[in-house]
């Protein structure tokens, strides 16, 4: 028996970088009282750039709509789209999320190669799918993007390569759940700092990143490329797998 | 339920997300993932890394009759594609992959049982059953091998995994697993390649059980 506990980050400084070279995991053996530290294995090699100067406060990125309300207490207009949709059947609602994701939706299936009129047909089976499926989008677990990414993939592949993709067992919230609005809210800025963490890698590094999330890297090819820039993010995800793991706990 | 100690690597994980990891091992990660909390949370950390990326993808103009095809479709009634639901210790996916019937169990002899779940060129999904203190036959592996347990517990030259862990093995690890007491020990197990066994019986039993 071997039980795991007390994991952390294992860090490397050199000047203004830091790359995470491995989690420290502790291991207690059943005969053996004292405690093991191993060096687990990591996927990938993280770096992240420190930056000299503080971050600007504002975020780089700008968007063509109109910007999210200030008011930190309040959700993103894509997620009360999609609440709309989930809980009023709200055809206007499904409308604006059509305007902002389906030409993104468009550009992200072409560029695994896809031919634009195929693209469109994916982008189609894609937006209705989400309209069919939205009851199962949930705020507390999954930003807007995040859950249509997974349609998106889910659809793109049972199209292309007419299999039916296995996918995990449903989770349902419990019958009543009162929405919790700051959980809702720590999802959508854990997910606006991915994004940001996103934008500011190198062109190159960016390029990985992605080339990752289309499905063009084999997990071989993932867990073997060095240097893959992925600091910022993964520490997002190591933040962001607690509150998920909680969130998690509660439901079936 | 007991605790799991061995988890999916995050690479595989990762290119589960992304939709690129062959289709028997894909059916073994959903397997996991619907038995782990932990792998849960960081499958839908991939997914958040997915939605950024879509978040930031270039938009790319659509046929200007597409938004109204879709809405005049919104009210179209479809038959919704059957989802499998755990049964008993099959997780949701493996139901899949048995088309929600139970396993049809083909001995191999010494007790151990097993039960072809999709088999072809790419590689195979299989169930293994083996009654407790039996071994699996000493196999090398060509590629990689995941297996998932089910039911009861394993041990070999590596730990010991019980219900809901998850062992990758890959050519260089050369493995005896033995049933633990208790409980037949139950897996779910794919390779991407034929296994190799090391004595002569079991290797013409290969070529007619397709192991």
């Amino acid at each position: 028996m071997r039980a795991y506990k007390g994991i952390g980050p294992l860090l490397q400084r050199d000047n203004n970088k830091i790359t995470l070279i491995g989690v420290k995991t502790k291991i207690i053996l059943e005969n053996d009282p004292t405690y093991i530290w191993r060096r687990n294995e990591v996927m990938l090699t993280l770096t992240q750039d420190i930056p000299r100067t503080s971050p600007p406060a504002m975020p780089v990125h700008r968007r063509e709509r109109k910007p999210l309300s200030t008011d930190k207490s309040e959700v993103s207009q894509q997620t009360k789209w999609m609440l709309a949709v989930r809980d009023d059947c709200d055809r206007a609602a499904f409308a604006s999320l059509f305007d902002h994701f389906a030409p993104r939706l468009k550009g992200f299936i072409m560029r695994s190669g896809t031919p634009a009129h195929q693209a469109e047909e994916i982008v189609q089976d894609v937006m209705l799918t989400i309209w069919r499926k939205a009851a199962l989008f949930d705020p507390h677990r999954a930003q807007v993007s995040a859950w249509i990414y997974q349609i998106a993939r889910n659809r793109q592949i049972d199209i292309l390569r007419r299999e039916n993709r296995p996918v995990p067992e449903e989770l349902a919230e419990e019958p009543g759940t009162e929405p919790d609005a700051g959980q809702i809210l720590a999802v959508e800025q854990e997910a606006g700092k991915l994004k940001l963490a996103l934008m500011r890698l190198k062109d190159d590094q960016r390029d990985m990143i992605e080339k990752a999330y289309i499905g063009e890297m084999t997990h071989q090819e993932i867990s073997t490329q060095t240097g893959l820039p992925l600091g910022t993010i993964k520490s997002r995800i190591r933040l962001g797998l607690e509150r998920l793991r909680h969130e998690l706990k509660g439901m079936r | 339920m007991s605790m799991i100690n061995h988890h999916t690597p995050d690479a595989l994980l990762a290119a589960y997300a992304a939709g690129n990891l062959p289709h028997h091992f894909a059916i073994v990660v959903a397997s996991h993932v619907s038995l782990c909390v932990q792998c849960r949370a960081a499958l839908e950390a991939h997914h958040a890394v997915g939605g950024a990326v879509l978040d930031a993808s270039d938009a790319v103009a659509l046929s200007s009759t597409l938004k109204a095809s879709i809405l005049d479709q919104l009210d179209t009634p479809v038959r919704p594609a059957r989802t499998y639901q755990r049964s008993g210790i099959y997780p949701g996916p493996v139901m899949q992959a048995m088309k929600g019937r139970p396993p049809r169990w083909k001995t191999l002899g010494m007790g151990v049982r097993q039960s072809i779940l999709s088999a072809n060129e790419e590689g195979s999904v299989r169930l293994l059953f083996i009654p407790p203190g039996q071994a699996v036959p000493d196999h090398g592996h060509n590629g990689m091998e995941l297996t998932l347990v089910l039911q009861g517990s394993f041990s070999d030259e590596t730990g010991q995994f019980g219900v809901g862990d998850l062992e990758m093995a890959d050519e260089d690890l050369h493995h005896t697993p033995v049933a633990d007491a208790g409980d037949p020990c139950i897996c779910l197990a794919a390779t991407d390649a034929p296994l190799r066994f090391n004595s002569l019986m079991p290797r013409l039993l290969q070529r007619v059980f397709r192991i």
